[in-house]
């Protein structure tokens, strides 16, 4: 098994060993003795006032240890959330359920099986009101979803206005202006971006301790999160921060799904301490589909104005971004992340409208790119359109209007500067890598044979590595929960005394190798193996504050503040061995486990005895302070804005209007890289997602506000019969907002997905005239836009 | 409700509920936690283990129905301390990120080369389709398997495909 460090090294990872042997400790698999199981009583309609609630019959059932309802923890309040825009939602239901799956009653037995016998036996009725549903008559405000609103609609984005402060200009005169031009092409398309499912494979659990001796909380909860929900726990109790220790252990995959902090999490600690002992819940896959957040869920029209050889003169979108019922963590905040990327890698005028509309569905909070993936699926599908309509090959359009290397830092009119990019050569080297030219050759030769054969292509900005202090005044931090305002990085890095090294980070990783890339952050920078340093996360003891892993912003923050902690360590070691050798601190280089002078390797003096020195009075420089290690901040003063193209190669079956996935390649660009088979990684999982977005996954109401897509048969993920082999590569453009030059990648593959599969399709269906079929592309949709197009 | 089998080689016997699943007696009664649930509806093929020799989906399955049988697990996959061809594969070719949908994916690719140690990139696929991974988008499980087969077969697996090679 190669273990070399080197950052750039494809080192295999340290946390697979466990995991391959099935001995990773994740939530469910935690059994403390005396656990109880939860089980929640949850709405099975969608909107209703509860006319009685009679839990007497159920909390004689065998087993069943509480039941608790909205009376036993109102004083609790609503549950925590960091943008406070909407309604929040209340631990319990309050008299009234505003979406099917809502918890009512909170059931705590012996066992599983015990607590949803309970729950089922648990006596309510409602008074059902109609529901609303759709999006456009939600945004209406014909009848409202909640009485206490003015609105349905929380909230309004603009481009200009989304922050009064930065005094930004309305460019929609601008984008009007170019419309009234006599060479003007207008090219506009309504289409849905629609609601998703997260479905991390791992279903969120929680399992809550109490000791009243102590009066102290640990409680173990997949999330990608620790520290905020540390800090919701301890604020909701009254308690000190130092008694509630939140541990994410291993953590099945989150993608935003756990980022939130879940009224689930607080219940559980409630009944720890109302019981006295361990309480453990975790989510069937049906919850998880009702009551764990969703993503994405926007209808919008986006028009775009260029002229007849291929110059964008200004961008429009309008859409109604659904919010769900209750507001939760970031919700109504999520656009704005799509908003800074609105103008995607061009430069043009920009005029971009979203309204946060209210319904009675499962809060939209984080999925995946979030806001991102819908702001370039709208942008990069209506330039694919337009593309179409002046004739002009996509890629020769989009390399006509990009920022050119030399703009960068380009300012943005959302604010916001891109940090640094090359576009251009981007497209080029990925039209090279799948031989765009031979692909157009196939699919015109296909054509001709009559097969509905498309090549579509696809480029993408991302806004990543969150973040700048001063989002924290729009909500970007952990403010509410108790934590400092702003989402800094942090690292702390210890030389032991026996010259291993102690890593720990505040990040909450699910499945990104932190243990393995911050090995060989640190690894690196003091000259020792990667298998002598242990990285330790996820867990609100060993680290003062995190911020968690969201984003794509792991590496880019707190990555960095770990390399700057490693190079003051470094400067400390360098004193010491100095000290040892008789040499000059300014002398010393590290090397192979070892210090020596520069220049000269002998003598030298190997880590043991540097770190040992360090740790005894007598054996270090007198102005040394004892002890090796140090802990460091990180401030970004920008985002991140990591970039990429795409191709796709697709044949549609003109009977079934089966879409067949035949290549996907791929050139991403994040900046410098730590770990490529990390990067790889993470790239093809954000692929496949797009993939299911593009293709498969839809997350359905009925206007009755019935989930119709509760089970994996009726929400279908991409199996690995459905995905090619996907072929990488990518440019390597540095960013100057953190000291290792790495902008993320998490998010990447998704953002840059979906529409490339669309324009694809759609270029497959050209011949026939079709210009859009929203999305998921299933068999039964692609059919139907074909027999429509064949009239 | 009594019920006796062997797992991982040993002999074990309990009193369950009769309706406990399978996948709940390895976990809860033997404390088997490398078997995971992701659906307990058959659909993620993360509580995959082996019963007689035959890769099953644990949730779709009642411990009593397991009666008398062979059952094998995640857990006894490495012997003396050397990890499985499969188990390799997953590590050498970052066949796994989160891991929880990994000693499902593991058992079902071990029963598929269990039959055909020289499958197609088409065979793998469509033999491990009936497990879903949400993070790897499936290429490097490929990779994996590929790469136990080649070892399980005496040869040398192709190399790595990322950027930078080894
Ligand atoms: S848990 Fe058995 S198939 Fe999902
Ligand atoms: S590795 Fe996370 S689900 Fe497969």
């Amino acid at each position: 098994m190669a273990t070399t460090s080197v950052m750039g090294g494809s080192v295999r990872r340290r946390e697979d060993p466990a995991l391959i042997q099935g001995m990773g400790t994740y939530v469910d698999d935690l059994q403390p003795t005396g656990v109880l199981q939860v089980a929640f009583m949850r709405s099975p309609v969608a909107r209703a006032k509860i006319t009685s609630l009679d839990t007497s019959k159920a909390k004689e059932m065998p087993g069943v240890a509480a039941i608790y309802t909205h009376e036993d923890v109102a004083h609790l309040g609503p549950l925590l959330a960091q943008v406070q825009i909407g309604k929040l939602r209340p631990l319990l239901a309050d008299g009234e359920v505003n979406h099917m799956g809502e918890a009512i009653a909170m059931v705590v037995a012996e066992n599983r099986y015990q607590a949803q016998d309970a729950a089922e036996a648990i006596d309510v009725e409602f008074d059902v009101v109609k529901p609303i549903i759709d999006l456009k008559e939600a945004a209406s405000d014909a009848a409202k979803v909640h009485d206490e609103l003015d609105s349905n609609i929380l909230h309004t984005w603009t481009y200009h206005g989304y922050w009064d402060a930065l005094g930004l200009e309305d460019q929609t005169p601008q984008v009007d202006a170019a419309m009234e031009r006599d060479d003007a092409v207008v090219v506009s398309l309504e289409m849905k971006n629609q609601r998703l499912i997260p479905v991390a494979i791992e279903p969120r659990s929680v399992m809550a301790e109490y000791n009243p001796g102590y009066g102290r909380f640990t409680v173990h909860s997949s999330t990608q999160v620790p520290h905020a929900l540390g800090g919701a726990i301890s604020k909701t109790f009254g308690m000190i921060a130092s008694d509630v220790r939140v541990i994410a252990p291993e953590v099945g995959g989150g993608f935003g799904s756990k980022l939130n902090v879940y009224n689930d999490e607080i219940l559980a600690a409630f009944a720890a301490k109302d019981l006295g002992r361990p309480v453990k819940w975790t989510e069937t896959r049906r919850e998880a589909a009702s009551s764990t957040i969703h993503g994405r869920g926007w209808v919008g029209t986006a028009t775009i104005v260029g002229t007849k050889d291929g110059e964008f003169l200004g961008y429009k979108l309008h859409a109604l971004a659904d919010m769900g019922a209750y507001s939760q963590n970031f919700t109504v905040a999520i656009p704005l992340l799509g908003l800074w990327i609105a103008s995607g890698q061009y430069k043009m005028p920009v005029s971009w409208t979203v309204d946060c509309v209210v319904t009675n569905t499962m809060t939209t909070d984080a999925y995946r790119g979030a806001g991102r993936p819908e702001a370039i699926y709208y942008l990069e599908r209506i330039i694919d359109a337009y593309a179409r309509e002046i004739g002009m090959d996509p890629f020769e359009v989009r390399k006509k209007n990009f920022w050119q290397p030399d703009e960068f830092p380009a300012l943005m009119g959302c604010g916001f500067a891109l940090d640094s990019g090359d576009y251009a050569s981007n497209v080029d080297k990925l039209m090279e890598k799948a031989d765009y030219a031979g692909l157009l050759r196939m699919r015109d030769q296909a054509r001709d044979e009559g097969r509905l054969v498309g090549v579509g292509v696809g480029s993408y900005v991302e806004v990543c590595g969150f973040g700048p202090a001063v989002l924290a005044e729009i909500g970007f931090s952990w403010s509410e929960y108790g934590l400092p305002a702003s989402f800094n990085g942090s690292g702390l890095v210890r030389v032991n005394p026996d010259a291993t090294v102690t890593v720990v980070i505040g990040t909450g990783p699910s499945g990104q190798g932190h243990e393995t890339t911050w090995a060989q952050i640190v690894g690196d920078g003091l000259g020792i193996p990667v298998d002598k340093v242990r990285v330790l996360h996820g867990d609100t003891r060993e680290h003062p504050m995190g911020i968690g892993t969201f984003g794509s912003r792991s590496v880019a923050v707190d990555g960095a503040a770990t390399y700057e902690a490693t190079l003051k360590v470094r400067e400390k070691a360098a004193k010491i061995a100095a000290h040892l050798l008789e040499a000059s601190a300014t002398d010393i280089v590290f090397e192979n486990g070892g210090a020596h002078v520069a220049g000269s390797p002998a003598p030298r003096v190997e880590w043991e005895a540097i770190a040992k020195a360090a740790y005894q009075a007598h054996t270090s420089p007198e102005d040394v302070e004892s002890g090796l290690e140090a802990h460091t901040s990180f401030s970004p003063g920008n985002a991140t804005w990591p970039f990429g193209s795409h191709i796709a190669l697709v044949e549609v079956d003109p009977d079934t209007g089966n879409v067949e996935l035949l290549r996907y390649v791929g050139v991403d660009d994040c900046g410098n890289e730590i770990n490529p088979m990390i990067v790889n990684g993470q790239i093809h999982g954000g692929i496949a997602q797009g993939v299911g977005q593009a293709m498969f996954e839809d997350a359905v109401y009925d206007s009755d506000g019935n989930l119709l897509t509760g089970s994996l048969l009726d929400y279908p993920l991409p199996t690995a019969a459905d995905l090619p082999s996907f072929e990488l590569d990518r440019t390597v453009t540095p960013t100057d907002v953190n000291p290792m030059g790495v902008k993320g990648v998490g998010e990447a593959g998704t953002i840059g997905t979906a529409h490339t599969i669309v324009n694809a399709v759609v270029d497959a269906l050209e011949p026939l005239g079709v210009k859009h079929v929203d999305m998921p592309l299933r068999p039964k949709r692609v059919w139907q836009a074909i027999q429509e197009a064949r009239g | 409700m009594e019920v006796s089998m062997t797992v991982n080689g040993r002999a074990v016997s309990a009193d369950v509920e009769p309706r406990t699943l399978l996948v709940h007696f390895l976990r809860e009664n033997l404390r088997l936690t490398g078997t995971h649930v992701g659906c307990e509806t058959g659909y993620c093929g993360a509580c995959t283990v082996h019963v007689d020799g035959k890769a099953v989906k644990s949730c779709t399955m009642l411990a009593v129905q397991a009666e008398g049988a062979d059952v094998k697990t995640i857990e006894s996959l490495a012997s003396n301390g050397n990890l499985h061809p499969v188990q390799e594969g997953f590590w050498e070719r970052h066949g796994l990120q989160c891991g929880f949908c990994t000693p499902g994916m593991i058992m079902a690719s071990v029963a598929l080369l269990d039959e055909n140690n020289n499958p197609s990139e088409d065979e793998i696929r469509h033999g491990i389709e009936g497990n879903l991974c949400r993070c790897t988008g499936y290429h490097n499980i490929v990779r994996a398997v590929e790469y136990a087969g080649a070892k399980m077969r005496g040869e040398e697996p192709p190399p790595p495909d990322w950027e930078g090679g080894e």
